[in-house]
């Protein structure tokens, strides 16, 4: 097990070395000249010329690469030329809104996928079955800002169910105040005993995340099926069925304990995607995490605040799937033979 | 103890592949209806023309006196925020988006297939360095790199294909690679080897067209994705550019008036999820017919 852990951690390393490299060459490829971009549009010849040295343009590529290493290193990702704020800390502030939207969104995909994939598996070619397929397709096929703007429409604008846009009612600002204790609103609004708050944060929460659940749910729910499918025929599946449990039994407990590990393992890619996800949707929602930060990023055409979320997302994801493939080989031996 | 006996194959038999395809249809309407409906895009691609009540509104054509207005037996979809016809614009949009998005598959396979047969095939250090390679790029969830190079490259479609194709070609190596290994062991392809037969010819002969069906699969699976990939862009402004009638541009650009002119978002939108629905339905039952044991994490 050590031995499996030393490798898969080696290679993450590897990894995310091409990575860092990756986004610096992709920083070097910008046709724009971001000197010029960072002085200013009526900046002179000379200062666009300061900026280059201050931003260290000017110095051969071998040498700005290994800065460029050393500053990611050390913590220091840059400055961000729209907010003159250094990258890391603009990230560290907007992070958290991110993995909550995400992670109620997976909660949310999660709690739709499980009833629907076994239901679709145990009586599968049915008419529930076609249903459940064509619905999960329909969510792994949706244009997520186009779905953003249609509940917003609806469910906000003309039904008024649910708040418009934002992460709390601004109003809550002045009579109840959140006090950081880890940054991730959910917890820390329970955690200091405001109530009101948590109670404003999850109704804000909850349009954007069915949002951001379309993708979870359908493909979830897909894996669900066929794992289930896949597994319902084994031998040891048929033994509990000659055993005598009941049907649900079988789906529900023996089928799906074997069904989950590839989907644990889908998880984490899922978690990537949707955090990706959340740049279609932030802005039209006004939430204020990673993704509005990125499309800011986009519009000002902000290079380093771009590659800085880029590296960050990536970094997130080379570590869940780091995660995922050890808490996977520590369940099932036979993975770290591999 | 007796045995149970091992659950049948549910088609041992050998069956031609009309008749398979048939059967596969009857069995899988979801499949069929994503044929269809895959069918009706190419059609109106080809004969948008034809098709659209009024052409000139696909590209720069402005209406100073139409401007928004709903929909209405003279514009089925209504009119934009410069007075154009959604309805003709919808239909035009088939030229865009699923073009891009056949670029992108194309340049992926071009990359892909050969990376991933010569890795599978030969092994050894070379396969070593370009999996390697492989795996940096996908370490990047897809969306993001392409992200990520859209928005330092200059916007265009240029750009977009570029973009996404740099994103996509990582996986199709991986998944040729496989088949290539396997390929590359079994007995003909050794016996092959003792015959002297030059190795491209190996490759090109014998390994390629043996470990080819699950990327046609797989590439018609994506197609969805890429189209769902390219409008996102688009969406966020990295890709077309306004006169273009792409659909992610045309949702960016109604949802300044999405409040007051509901149609103006919801058709374009429309058009992206049919056509991602679509192309995913077939693919998916195309899985199913060629390739049942192969598991979908795209």
């Amino acid at each position: 097990m050590i031995v499996y852990v030393v490798r898969r951690v080696a290679t993450a390393i590897l990894v995310v070395a091409g990575v860092v490299v990756l986004t610096f060459v992709i920083a070097r490829v910008v046709p724009g000249d971001p000197a010029a971009t960072w002085a200013g549009p009526h900046a002179s010849a000379a200062q666009i010329a300061a900026a280059r040295r201050f931003l260290g343009l000017d110095r051969p590529p071998a040498v700005q690469l290994a800065s460029y290493v050393g500053g990611i290193l050390t913590g220091n990702w840059g400055v961000a030329i729209h907010t003159h704020r250094p990258v890391l800390s603009d990230i560290g502030q907007a992070a958290p809104a991110s993995i909550e939207l995400v992670t109620a969104a997976m909660i949310i995909g999660l709690a739709v996928a499980l009833p629907l994939g076994l239901i679709s598996a145990r009586w599968p070619g049915r008419a529930s079955d076609h249903t459940i397929r064509a619905g999960s397709i329909l969510g792994v096929s949706m244009p997520i800002f186009w779905l953003a703007l249609i509940l917003q429409l609806v469910l906000s604008d003309r039904l008024h169910l649910l708040p418009v846009a934002g992460e709390f009612s601004p109003g809550l600002l002045f009579t109840h105040p959140l006090t950081q204790v880890t940054g991730f609103g959910v917890i820390d609004a329970p955690l200091t005993g405001n109530w009101p708050m948590f109670g404003s944060i999850l109704g804000h929460l909850l349009l954007p995340a069915l949002v951001v659940a379309a993708y979870p749910a359908g493909l979830l729910t897909r894996m669900i099926r066929a794992q289930v499918l896949d597994t319902i025929g084994d031998t040891h599946v048929q033994m509990i069925r000659a055993l005598g449990f009941r049907e649900r039994t079988v789906y529900g407990r023996f089928a799906m304990k074997l069904a989950w590990n590839p989907v644990v393992a889908t998880l984490a890619l899922v978690f990537g995607y949707s955090l990706v996800n959340t740049f279609l949707v932030e802005a039209i929602f006004d939430w204020p995490g990673l993704g509005q930060y990125a499309t800011a990023s986009i519009q000002t055409l902000d290079t380093p605040a771009i590659l800085g979320v880029t590296l960050f997302i990536a970094l997130v994801y080379v570590a869940a799937n780091l995660v995922v493939d050890i808490v996977q080989a520590a369940i099932d031996p036979r993975i770290r033979l591999r | 103890m007796i045995e149970a006996p091992a659950p049948l194959p549910a088609q041992a038999a050998v069956v031609p592949r009309g008749a398979a395809l048939r059967r596969g249809l009857r069995a899988n309407p979801l499949m069929a209806l994503g044929a269809v409906l895959s069918l009706l895009i190419v059609v109106v691609a080809l004969f948008a023309p034809l098709l659209a009540p009024y052409p000139a509104d696909a590209g720069s054509a402005t209406h100073p006196f139409a401007v928004l207005q709903a929909p209405s037996s003279l514009h089925w979809f209504g009119t934009d925020n410069v007075g154009r016809d959604i309805l003709s614009r919808v239909i035009f949009g088939t030229r865009v988006s699923p073009v891009v998005a056949v670029f992108v598959l194309v340049i992926a396979c071009v990359i892909g297939i050969p990376l991933g047969v010569i890795a599978g095939y030969f092994g050894g250090w070379l396969d070593e360095v370009i999996m390697r390679v492989t795996d940096i790029f996908l370490a990047f969830p897809p969306l993001l790199l392409a992200l990520a190079l859209a928005a330092v490259l200059p916007p265009s479609l240029t750009s977009l294909v570029i973009a996404i194709a740099v994103t996509w070609w990582p996986w199709y190596v991986r998944l040729i690679r496989g088949q290539a290994a396997s390929v590359a062991g079994r007995p003909y392809v050794e016996s092959c080897r003792a015959l002297g037969i030059p190795a491209h010819r190996i490759l090109l002969r014998h390994v390629l067209p043996n470990s080819v069906t699950p990327l046609i699969v797989q590439v018609s699976l994506d197609f969805g994705g890429v189209i769902l990939t390219v409008s996102a862009l688009s969406f966020l402004g990295l890709g077309a550019q306004d006169p273009t009638p792409d659909w992610g541009l045309m949702v960016a650009e109604g949802q300044n008036y999405f409040t007051t002119a509901w149609w103006v978002v919801t058709f374009p939108g429309l058009a992206i999820l049919v056509t991602a629905f679509a192309f995913t339905l077939l693919g998916d039952g195309l899985r199913d017919l060629l390739d049942p044991k192969r598991t979908f994490l795209r």
